[in-house]
């Protein structure tokens, strides 16, 4: 029955002019878009201070040379967001968890998961990092690490641990009370309603922000070059002053998208997933 | 777009919605097998069948929420399945209620009733809340009309989707299983509505498992099976006499005694 069907003269016809509408705005996007960009580019181009900042920004022969400097200092900016990035997901969902506990015996550390956020949400994480860097090893304490580059990491940590444990606190939040009762009313505790029904939930839901905070963390591991730390963005701006020339940031620069974009399409391409899954069951 | 309004010059037949041979596929899934269906204004067509014998699917292909894999669908004799219609322009005289009455929890009741009028047909605030307070009061939700959705009983909000359909004074209303979510007792308050709107005249096609109410309503019943329309007729015809095995297998089951 269904092997016998052919699709009719009119749905041939249909498939034709959807065939033709689908060419047609594959080439009005290509259109558009060659025309917004050659204009963009041109616009820059023909600018009057171009020559000059081309030599100053774009400059070939000070690319390659601060490439070896600038490769070597990313690579601080990848260890890192590395070891940073499991550190501060552990952290917020630790401060999260906290801050949802009903125990009365846990009172004291909900206010002081709350206390943590609230302070260094709070923060600009520049002077986290300059505070912390100089500070603790200043401090001379005997069994922890003294480097700065130890200190500045704990600054991200916190920074961000802050950010993260409100996104999850929202996606712990988010889901509905009546699947806390169905896991209690099959008598699992509280803890246990949390751990396997509650979080896992949520923290699929907070994926895609949480991605999102991590682009961004991504990007602010060149805040450590304000305490002193060797990282590309020092490393370039070293030989940006040695030299007068910019072209070593705009290298950085293009490290950063490189390391970023990725992880920004996976995020999108996430996005896109959910949204579908929510469309799927809103029928 | 191309204006999709009553065309004077039309023969007095035309139908208000003519489907002819819809097919709809979803991969290797034939959901629709050459379903063909004529609507005439003030019918009332009851699409019932077992559960995933495609009933969403064809109302929702009307709506043209769904591309169709083959066949053709006519309002007012005028194609929509054609690619070039815009969905926009069959939905104005389109209304859809879906099961899970899907309001939006932002909004007032009112609001929930008034968006579309003044948003998309142009009404001004007033004219559109006097519309909806209207509609509201004559369906006894007079009380509800400044409550958000979560205030309101299932049947209450489903009336409330039903108005705010209504509100668009759609020329054909496509129901799917407006009662199937909600608690027997309140099944009654919302049939009652759509009972109400029979007798005026509405056009509609529903889905729906109250046989009865069918049976009740309807000017013509559909039996739908793995796809097809196996069976249509007078309600009388269907559920007294019919003519296919499987459609009396199908009211064995589902009608009591
Ligand atoms: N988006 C979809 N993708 C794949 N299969 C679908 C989709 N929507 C519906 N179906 C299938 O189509 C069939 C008919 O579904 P539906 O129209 O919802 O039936 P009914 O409303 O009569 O219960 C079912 O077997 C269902 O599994
Ligand atoms: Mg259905």
């Amino acid at each position: 029955m269904t092997d016998a069907w052919s699709p009719s003269k009119r749905e041939r016809e249909r498939r034709g002019i959807r065939r033709r509408r689908r060419l047609q705005s594959v080439l009005v996007a290509t259109t558009l878009t060659v025309v917004v960009f050659a204009g963009l580019g041109l616009a820059i181009v023909s600018s009057p201070g171009w020559p000059s900042v081309k030599d100053l920004f774009f400059n070939e022969f000070h690319a390659r040379e601060s490439f070896p400097a600038v490769r070597d200092g990313f690579w601080v900016n990848v260890k890192l967001f590395l070891i940073c990035e499991p550190v501060i997901l552990v952290l917020g969902l630790a401060v999260a968890l906290a801050r949802t506990a009903r125990s009365a015996y846990l009172v004291p550390v909900r206010l002081l998961a709350a206390l943590y956020t609230d302070v260094f949400r709070g923060i600009p994480t520049i002077l986290l990092v300059v505070l912390l860097a100089f500070g603790m090893p200043a401090l001379q304490l005997q069994g922890i690490p003294n480097s700065a580059l130890f200190w500045a990491g704990v600054a991200l940590v916190l920074s961000y641990g802050a950010y993260v444990a409100e996104v999850f606190r929202a996606g712990i939040d988010s889901i509905h009370p009546s699947q806390i009762a169905s896991a209690e009313a099959l008598a699992l505790s509280r803890a246990q309603a949390l751990r396997f029904v509650v979080v896992p939930q949520a923290v699929r839901r907070v994926l895609p922000p949480l991605l999102n905070d991590f682009v961004s963390l991504q990007k602010d591991t060149a805040l450590v070059a304000a305490a002193g730390i060797l990282d590309a963005v020092f490393a370039a701006r070293d030989y940006g002053n040695f030299n007068f020339n910019y072209t070593p940031l705009v290298v950085v620069a293009c490290f950063f998208i490189v390391m970023t974009v990725p992880l920004a399409r996976f995020t999108d391409w996430l996005q896109r997933r959910y949204a579908e899954r929510e469309r799927a069951g809103a029928r | 777009m191309t204006d999709l309004g009553k065309k004077p010059g039309q023969p007095a037949g035309t139908p208000l919605l003519e489907v002819v041979g819809l097919r709809k596929t979803y991969g290797d899934r034939v959901v629709l097998d050459d379903v063909s269906l004529t609507v005439r204004r003030h019918d009332v067509i009851c699409l019932i069948g077992s559960s995933g014998s495609g009933k969403s699917t064809l109302l929702r292909c009307l709506d043209l929420l769904e591309d169709v894999d083959d066949g053709v669908i006519r309002l007012d004799g005028r194609e929509i399945s054609d690619p070039r219609v815009d969905p926009r322009e069959v939905r104005r005289r389109v209304g859809m209620v879906f099961q899970a009455y899907n309001l939006f929890p932002h909004l007032s009741v009112l609001d929930n009733c008034t968006l579309s009028p003044r948003r998309v047909h142009g009404l001004s605030r007033r004219e559109a809340e006097e519309r909806a307070r209207d509609l509201l009061a004559t369906f006894g939700l007079a009380d509800h009309v400044d409550k958000h959705p979560d205030r309101l009983s299932g049947g209450q909000q489903q009336r409330v989707a039903l108005v705010r359909a209504l509100c668009n004074r759609p020329d054909l209303l496509l129901l799917d299983e407006i009662t199937a979510a909600l608690d027997p007792e309140l099944v009654g308050e919302v049939l009652t509505i759509v009972r109400e709107l029979a007798e005026r005249g509405t056009t509609m096609i529903l889905a729906t498992h109250e046989m009865s109410f069918a049976r009740e309503v309807a000017t013509t019943v559909c039996f739908l099976s793995e796809g097809r329309i196996l069976e249509q007729g007078p309600p009388a015809e269907i559920f007294s006499a019919p003519r296919e095995e499987r459609t009396r297998q199908f009211l064995r089951r589902v009608l009591p005694g």
